[in-house]
């Protein structure tokens, strides 16, 4: 039963050496350690949690974005498109004027040439009967001039009448 | 591991014994050299001769305080009245003869004492180290013994102490730290050959477990002593078994820690040097041929064992802090109020 009786001096060593080494320990060792242990392991997981914040910002960024490049796309889509039927419209609306004021112009022109050709006919008329006017005063005279000619177209005129 | 410090205490009974009877005719005892190597000692003998002394201090009320050499001691010489017998210091009379009536305590630095203050130096060296790595690379990957050690100490934080105590581990961990490192070194160091066996000392056990007795107790909150008092969930008539049996079982686990570790250590020695003395022992019954001719099998599973023993060496520092840890916990859990119903309004009423 020897080896199952505690001596005690060997527990008053042990009690002793294991108090001492407890307080030194704990106090110059394990309050270090487990700290920067427990440090390095919150370093760790902020790290870990700032990256998927990160990742998170990121993702929500690109959504924004995108989007904003869809909105811009469709603006600027929609610029254009107002443009173009601005563009459409004036081109049109011009088209419409040019035709209006040359069928406008065409008339007036038209008129004056009317215009112009009645005055020149009116003229030609008068000119024309001046002309003949002249023509058979000369002729009358010429005619009337050579006395055997008269009697002769009287006999032609008469013998002509008689046939019809 | 309940069954394996059956069949270790088994072996010890088996082994210890049967060499022992034989040795007796023979005039070598193996039993007795078993014995010797297990036991504390006056000294420390590395090897047969080589001793190196140690201070013997002893107190005694009419003589105070005396220290000497334990070379004084040696082959069972007289020195200063006293005299070494079986590891044992007694007082003898001018006669020669054991002095019954002196009262005197030993308080000598002996075999174990010495390896409890090497430990001790081995531990401050190894943790100085280790905390000169934490305060110099802070926040950055551990090197060379820290980065051997972190995992174990955090095995112990998160694999022991967390699952075992819960959110107050905190305050238990350096107790649990240094229980689990002094109960490995000493065991690891009770492996090497010549070295003295101080997990597998009884008195030694009886402290770590007497602390961790302690510690129970004084963080126990008041659902620990409830349960005790009056156990969940069982009929009023079981109660009268059922308290003294809580009663018991709180000095029981301090006691089952300390036998275990003793038991679990004492017999892993006992089983390696009794394979060892079989050699002897076959040297004296049927000379050197025989001794020679078994060597290689006792070697083989004395190799094998000290493998085995390595291994009980962690385990039984990984349990006897696992079981501290859970004792701890059982004391300070916070019970839901499911859990103790009537039981806690009563404690309020109070």
């Amino acid at each position: 039963m020897d080896l199952l009786t505690p001596d005690i001096g060997l527990l008053f060593w042990q009690v002793l050496v294991f108090l001492i080494l407890f307080f030194i320990l704990r106090s110059f060792a394990w309050k270090p350690i487990t700290d920067s242990l427990h440090e390095r392991e919150n370093n760790i997981q902020s790290a870990l949690d700032l990256a998927e914040k990160t990742r998170v910002e990121m993702t929500a960024l690109k959504a924004d974005n995108e989007k904003l490049l869809a909105q811009a796309r469709s603006e600027r889509e929609a610029i254009l498109r107002g443009a173009k039927e601005t563009a459409d419209k004036m081109v049109a609306e011009a088209r419409d004027k040019a035709a209006v004021e040359g069928q406008r112009i065409l008339a007036q022109a038209r008129e004056a040439m009317q215009n112009e050709r009645q005055v020149l006919v009116t003229e030609m008329r008068k000119e024309v009967v001046t002309l003949s006017l002249d023509i058979a005063e000369k002729v009358l005279r010429k005619e009337l001039s050579d006395k055997p000619a008269q009697e002769k177209l009287v006999s032609d005129l008469v013998s002509n009448a008689r046939l019809n | 591991m309940s069954s394996l410090a059956f069949v270790n205490a088994q072996e010890e009974g088996h082994e210890g014994e049967v060499p022992g009877k034989h040795g007796e005719k023979e005039g070598f005892n193996v039993g007795e050299m078993i014995m010797h190597h297990i036991k504390d000692e006056h000294g420390w003998e590395f090897a047969h001769g080589v001793t190196l002394p140690l201070p013997v201090i002893i107190y005694s009320q009419e003589r105070g305080l005396e220290v000497f050499s334990s070379s004084h001691l040696a082959n069972e010489a007289v020195y200063n009245g006293y005299k070494q017998e079986h590891g044992k210091i007694h007082r003898v009379n001018e006669a020669g003869a054991d002095d019954h009536e002196a009262k005197f305590i030993d308080f000598s630095i002996t075999k174990n004492v010495a390896s409890l203050l090497l430990s001790a130096i081995i531990l401050l060296v190894i943790f100085s180290s280790v905390r000169k790595g934490y305060l110099e690379n802070k926040g950055k990957a551990p090197k060379g013994l820290q980065s051997f050690l972190e995992p174990i100490i955090l095995f112990v934080r998160d694999e022991i102490a967390k699952p075992s105590i819960g959110p107050k581990y905190t305050k238990y961990l350096p107790y649990l730290l240094t229980l689990f490192f002094f109960i490995l070194v000493n065991n690891l160091l009770g492996l090497l050959p010549g070295a003295a066996n101080v997990t597998g000392n009884i008195a030694v056990t009886l402290v770590l477990s007497f602390i961790t007795f302690l510690i129970v107790t004084f963080s126990g909150n008041k659902h620990y002593w409830l349960h005790i008092l009056k156990p969940t969930g069982v009929p009023l008539a079981l109660l009268p078994i059922m308290v003294p049996v809580e009663i018991v079982g709180v000095f029981m686990k301090p006691i089952s820690l300390m036998v275990r570790l003793f038991a679990n250590i004492t017999a892993g020695h006992i089983i390696i040097l009794s394979l060892l003395g079989l050699l002897f022992m076959a040297n004296s019954m049927a000379g050197a041929g025989t001794s020679l001719a078994i060597s290689p099998v006792v070697i083989f599973f004395s190799i094998f064992l000290n493998l085995i023993e390595l291994l009980v060496a962690f385990l039984q520092a990984f349990i006897f802090t696992l079981l501290t840890a859970m004792y701890i916990g059982s004391a300070v859990e916070e019970h839901h109020e499911a859990d103790h119903g009537i039981g806690y309004e009563g404690a309020d009423a109070h």
